[in-house]
């Protein structure tokens, strides 16, 4: 757990994600993120509480079946559906994400896309994409485009780009508006998590990738 | 097994009313068979000791009036966020049947037993009507010695009744706007602007259970 986290979820995707109104990928993200900042699970469960009273107070609870009390007994009886095997908490990767991935770091896939850069792209539905991110220490960001909202958060070392640095648990929340150039920490390779909510535009931008100095 | 004959031999007055007071109604006559009040506070701490009754004994008399409060507000609350009938039956019933067997892992520190409904009955609609997998946050798990401390549980509980009268005092627009977020009826774009909640002392008390269980881990 990062005690010194800065940079959080906004209210909206915390009320969305216990809303349970977000795209699988950003799901994704805020559970990777609540798995390591309680300030940011304390604001999701209290937007939990909210859909409490909204189920709670609804106007007109609608009547069960006859049988559905006997039915649901019938149903406990058969047991429980097997629980998820939990996977050990003290990685690089909180447990959500390594249901993704299928373990820790060694696990994951990548595929490289240049400059030293790998992406792994996590299996979700497609309104939105979840990919992790490779960058050498030192290294720049390559430039994606950011054609809609895109979270990135630091799960191993650091970056810094003009609107701050990025550590372990930070989330970085851009819109098209934001050009900027991310540049991983000179200590540790970095890894990241990235979310976004539009087509990705990597390969159309390849050709940028082979540039000496990304425009980024 | 449990039959419908058992319900009725239940020693409490009938546990529903046959109507629901107005959308987040701070004085609610729901639940007052159960323990004789009419004091929202007493109720949802009778509901606490309905799920530790289920844990600990396995009490499907207790289960029963869990599942008559209940089980109507999921299929209603599915139905509304664009559920068939049929399915929304099944799924309530699925929905209780988890609350049975996760009855361990309720931690009334941190939630309301009808806070934690909502979080199953949601991730059923996810997973039934959506098609899609839910990530949950990491387990912050149940160490040895992790049962909350019931001026914990009563002060969350009390705090969580307070913040349902916040509530009840917005304007019916933002109510209703809500409530169409919570039927999944709104993107996130959209609820940007219905945040400004009074959450405030319900995520600091929250914020203790989830120091507390950390402590626990170490």
């Amino acid at each position: 757990m990062s005690k010194d986290i800065k940079h959080h979820l906004t209210d909206d995707l915390l009320m969305a994600y216990a809303a349970g109104s977000l795209p699988e990928a950003f799901d994704l993200m805020v559970a990777t993120h609540l798995s390591l900042c309680d300030h940011c699970r304390a604001q999701a469960e209290s937007f939990d509480a909210v859909g409490g009273f909204v189920l709670d107070d609804h106007e007109m609870p609608l009547q069960m079946g006859e049988e559905s009390l006997t039915a649901t007994m019938a149903l406990i009886a058969k047991g429980e559906p097997t629980p998820k095997t939990v996977r050990p908490s003290c990685s690089v990767l909180p447990t959500p994400l390594q249901e993704y991935v299928g373990g820790d770091v060694s696990a994951i896939r990548w595929k490289s896309i240049g400059m030293g850069v790998k992406q792994a792209i996590l299996p979700t539905t497609r309104e939105a994409t979840a990919r992790l991110l490779f960058i050498p220490a030192g290294a720049a960001v390559p430039d994606h485009g950011h054609n809609g909202m895109e979270l990135t958060m630091v799960l191993q070392g650091a970056f810094s780009d003009e609107v701050d640095h990025f550590a372990r648990g930070d989330v970085e929340i851009a819109d098209e508006d934001l050009e900027h150039t991310p540049v991983a920490d000179m200590s540790e390779d970095c890894i990241c998590l990235a979310v976004t909510d539009a087509p990705l535009r990597f390969n159309k931008l390849m050709p940028r990738l082979f540039q000496p100095f990304l425009r980024i | 097994m449990f039959t419908e004959t058992d319900i009725a031999t239940l020693d409490t007055p009938s546990a529903e009313p046959d109507f629901v007071p107005s959308k987040f109604a701070p004085k609610s006559v729901r639940g007052k068979s159960v323990n004789g009040s009419n004091n929202s506070c007493d109720v949802r701490q009778e509901w606490v000791l309905h799920v530790r009754r289920i844990r600990d004994e396995k009490d499907q008399l207790a289960f029963a009036e869990l599942f008559r409060h209940f089980a109507p507000r999921v299929k209603a609350f599915l139905i509304k966020s664009g559920s068939d009938a049929t399915t929304a039956e099944e799924c309530a019933q699925e929905v209780m049947a988890t609350l049975w067997h996760k009855a361990h892992l309720f931690d009334p520190s941190r939630a309301t037993v009808a806070t934690w409904v909502f979080t199953i009955a949601r991730n059923k609609r996810i997973d039934v009507l959506r098609k899609q997998r839910r990530p949950e946050p990491e387990d912050l798990g149940w160490g040895p010695e992790a049962e909350p401390d019931q001026d914990d549980v009563i002060a969350l509980q009390q705090e969580t009744a307070q913040l349902r009268d916040a509530m009840a005092a917005l304007p019916d627009a933002q109510r209703e706007l809500i409530q169409k977020a919570y039927f999944g009826d709104l993107s996130h774009r959209e609820i940007a602007s219905q945040t400004g909640l009074p959450l405030g002392t319900i995520k600091s008390r929250i914020r203790l259970a989830l120091d507390r269980l950390r402590h626990a881990m170490n």
